[in-house]
């Protein structure tokens, strides 16, 4: 029976003819096909969203707490302009359902357009994330005049090394989660024939991550620099390790003060570093090369992803607004062993992390200690209180130091009003 | 593919515009890929040594690959393992898999060589021979218990209807269990026995699962994480098996199922008798709901992996060969014979203590009991050779012909 339906499906004039028989026939009829898989839309009918909705009990994530089966149900037949899905977004969420140190997001977009056509779901996880901000109704300041920055400058005798890193998405071109081979490559020519651009203390030199020698690894390895195929959960089901290393690559200016990475976790991450306690210099390298990288590619007719509600959009949407983290390698030995510790940072809106990482627990004394936020405040403003928290930590450690006691701070406030 | 009759029936349906959507599940489904040339998007096999990367050419790439199954799965879908695991360290891996039955067909001009490659030049006319009457093996029931240790027979099934573990959704997946749980409940007899789901089952159980070495976890292997079959983990996973702990179903594992009956000791003739009888059974169950198993004439049962076409056997012995296995023809002796070794932990291990898991090589073009006698007559013979071994004698003119 089945197959005589498809016989009868041969051409614009019968499928007329079999519409108006009735949806329910033709369905059925196709259905009942033992003969081959469903066709994408019969399977749709025969799998209501309640079929697919994710079992997410166990699940302590962002998109866990966000993704009712109303809002999967409205969403689950939606796609992007390329073909993206909710349950692509999800994956990482549903097969990762939770972090020891961290609360994760779940979810990653594919595109530039996931966070509209998706934004039942990204915006109440945006609210989460990032305190409170709503991406209907909220304008995200963007400002890299990094000589606005005050007290820049920490004491050596603590802090050990300083780095701000954001990451930028080139327009146009579908993010690491669900890009072709093509765009990849696309993204890294783009990108390197920006930074090929790039002159005096920001000169430098790519290195792909398929073709560099044996010595050439070593060194960046040696260096700090290199990035391996990523073995977190968080990213592999979220599809960014697909046709590794194929179009990755590592690109840094001769002083290894300026490194930026190409098609990880996001088409780029930009990464300003040096030894020692010069947070100011940091920032100021950073923003001037970010500046210049953007003119570079604006040059051939490119731009960065961004709008004024999400700011520099990235593939995670904890990343989104500046998508920055500026931190520093610290020793507080003492002040780490204050059982007020915990509260001072969250009050100064740092968060602590192991010298590996996000990944690893901290070991011994020396902390990577770094902004919470990243949508809603400026890159200025993020850098500025990091700057401010850190050299109110080291205070703190000095006065414990010296036997005396600690204030907890107020808390920082939230957003501009 | 826009005058495609299929997409007339969806235009008028759903009466919006649509391009062929992706359901259930693939994560290549990227429309803008089409537009850059065939160059720009063919993988770099450069590094590769898989069934897959020595096949896929840029001429084949560029003609299939802006082709779909009905479920919408993609080349590019079929070939992402393979493109993410350039080689494995004991095998040659097949580097591809299919999203659903149709897969094999839209793909052929991939799958048919990648196919006559694996296993050993089948053709594209060639029928294969499903054989599952245990009574025509011969022997089996007295392979020397100290040396073989256990015997056991696994095969795969898939389920008419539904599109396969690197594709479905978890609506598929979760009607799959229902299904195959409600087939197995009504076994009785010596196949009576629990299913255990995996997300579900209490601390206690899964310890026992675990002694009783049944349980199987998240796949780790990056073969079949980049295929996409660990999505949604446990979720609709879990294991059934009967109260003497003979037979076993991995439901929704690698592939559907995974049937497997197994015991201590070196009476293979009844393990593939219960083989036999059970799958029997439970076929029986699955075509009066509608829902038979995958199979045509050509290819024998269809599996997730095309290196477990026609017959999807694998029967093997864990067997102490400590001599023999240090002989050095034993490789020769094992591709005489139509055997394979692997470690005792299974497909990604080495040996230990010179016992080895030895199985048979070929899948499809011939039937089970064919297969399942190789095993029987190959284990025979290298046991009676370690023997020899054992007392000092040599054992050349017992190395077998090519079979």
């Amino acid at each position: 029976m089945a197959n005589s339906f498809t016989r009868m499906i041969s051409g614009r004039n019968t499928a007329a003819l079999l519409a108006s028989l009735g949806a329910g026939t033709l369905a059925t009829g196709f259905l009942l096909s033992e003969n081959s898989s469903l066709a994408a839309e019969a399977k749709k009918m025969l799998y209501p969203p309640s079929s697919d909705y994710p079992d997410l009990r166990k699940h302590n994530n962002c998109m866990a707490a966000a993704l009712t089966p109303a809002i999967y149900a409205r969403l689950r037949d939606k796609v992007t302009p390329n073909n993206w899905t909710l349950d692509q977004s999800i994956q990482t969420g549903v097969d990762n359902p939770g972090h020891p140190f961290i609360k994760t997001v779940g979810c990653v977009a594919g595109d530039e357009e996931s966070y509209e056509v998706f934004a039942e779901l990204f915006d109440p996880i945006i609210k989460d994330r990032h305190n409170g901000y709503d991406p209907r109704t909220m304008i995200h300041p963007t400002d890299l005049e990094a000589s606005k920055i005050t007290n820049g400058v920490f004491d050596e005798k603590y802090v050990l090394s300083s780095r701000v890193r954001t990451g930028r998405s080139i327009r146009g071109l579908s993010l690491p989660p669900a890009c072709s081979r093509a765009e990849r490559r696309e993204v890294e020519r783009v990108v390197v024939t920006a930074l090929a651009g790039l002159k005096e203390d920001l000169a430098g030199h790519y290195y792909s991550l398929g073709d560099m020698t044996d010595k050439q690894q070593q060194q960046l390895i040696d260096d700090h620099f290199l990035f391996d195929k990523p073995v977190s959960p968080l990213l592999t089901c979220a599809f960014m390790g697909r046709d590794w290393p194929d179009a990755r690559g590592i690109w840094h200016n001769n002083e290894k003060t300026f490194l930026i990475w190409v098609n990880e976790e996001d088409h780029t991450r930009v990464i300003s570093m040096e030894k020692g306690g010069n947070m100011k210099r940091v920032f100021e390298r950073f923003c001037r090369g970010l500046k210049q990288v953007e003119h570079l590619i604006q040059e051939r007719g490119w731009e960065f992803m961004w709008n004024e509600h999400l700011g520099y959009i990235l593939t995670c949407p904890s990343n989104l607004g500046t998508g920055l983290r500026a931190g520093v390698h610290v020793r507080l030995p003492k002040l780490s062993q204050d059982q007020r510790f915990s509260k001072i940072l969250d009050h100064l809106r740092l968060q602590k992390r192991g010298t590996g990482g996000v990944d690893t627990a901290a070991t011994g004394d020396t902390f990577d200690i770094s902004n919470n936020d990243r949508l809603g405040k400026s890159e200025v403003e993020l850098v500025q209180m990091l700057v401010d928290g850190v050299n109110y930590l080291i205070e703190c450690e000095k006065k414990l130091e010296k036997g005396q006691d600690i204030k907890v701070p107020a808390p920082v406030a939230q957003f501009r009003k | 593919m826009g005058s495609d009759p299929e997409d007339c029936y969806l235009l008028f349906l759903s009466g919006v515009q649509c391009k062929k959507a992706i359901m259930p599940f693939g994560n290549t489904h990227n429309n803008f890929k089409l537009n850059y040339k065939v160059e720009e998007e063919f993988p770099d096999l450069s590094l590769h040594n898989n069934h897959m990367a020595k096949v896929l050419t840029k001429e084949m790439y560029g003609k299939i690959r802006d082709r779909q199954t009905p479920s919408g799965y993609t080349v590019d879908d079929v070939i992402q393992t393979g493109v993410d695991n350039p080689g494995h360290p004991f095998i040659m891996t097949v580097g591809c898999v299919a999203g659903d039955e149709e897969s094999y067909e839209v793909f052929k001009e991939l799958l048919d060589p990648i196919i006559s490659d694996r296993h050993n030049g089948y053709k594209p006319t060639d029928k294969h021979k499903t054989d599952l009457n245990f009574e025509n093996l011969k022997g089996g029931d007295d392979l020397d218990p100290n040396y073989v240790l256990s015997s056991r027979v696994r095969t795969g099934r898939s389920i008419k209807g539904f599109t396969l573990p690197p594709h479905n959704s978890r609506g598929e997946r979760r009607a799959i269990e229902k299904l195959s749980v409600e087939a197995l409940a009504s076994l009785d007899g010596e196949f009576k026995g629990k299913y255990y789901p995996l997300k579900s089952m209490t601390d206690a159980e899964q310890e026992q699962l675990i002694t009783d070495h049944f349980l199987f976890d998240k796949p780790v292997s990056p073969l079949l994480t980049c295929a996409g079959m660990a999505r949604d983990w446990p979720d609709a996973r879990g294991i059934w098996h009967n109260e003497n702990k003979s037979f076993l179903v991995w439901v929704n594992e690698e592939d559907h199922l995974r049937v497997i009956s197994m015991e201590q000791g070196g009476n293979m003739r009844e393990v593939f008798k219960r083989f036999c009888v059970g799958l029997k059974r439970i076929e029986e169950i699955f075509k009066k709901h509608n829902h038979g198993f995958m199979w045509n004439e050509h290819l024998g049962y269809i599996l997730t992996c095309p290196s477990n076409l026609g017959t999807g056997l694998r029967g093997g012995v864990h067997v102490k060969l400590p001599k023999l296995s240090t002989h050095p023809k034993f490789d020769e002796i094992l591709t005489r014979l139509r055997l394979q070794k692997r470690g005792t932990g299974g497909v990604d291990t080495a040996s230990v203590g010179g016992v080895f898991d030895i199985s048979n090589a070929d899948r499809l073009g011939s039937s089970e009991v064919e297969q399942v006698q190789l095993v029987v007559d190959g284990v025979k013979l290298m046991v009676e050779m370690e023997k020899k071994l054992e007392k000092g004698e040599a054992v050349d003119s017992m190395i077998p012909a090519q079979k």
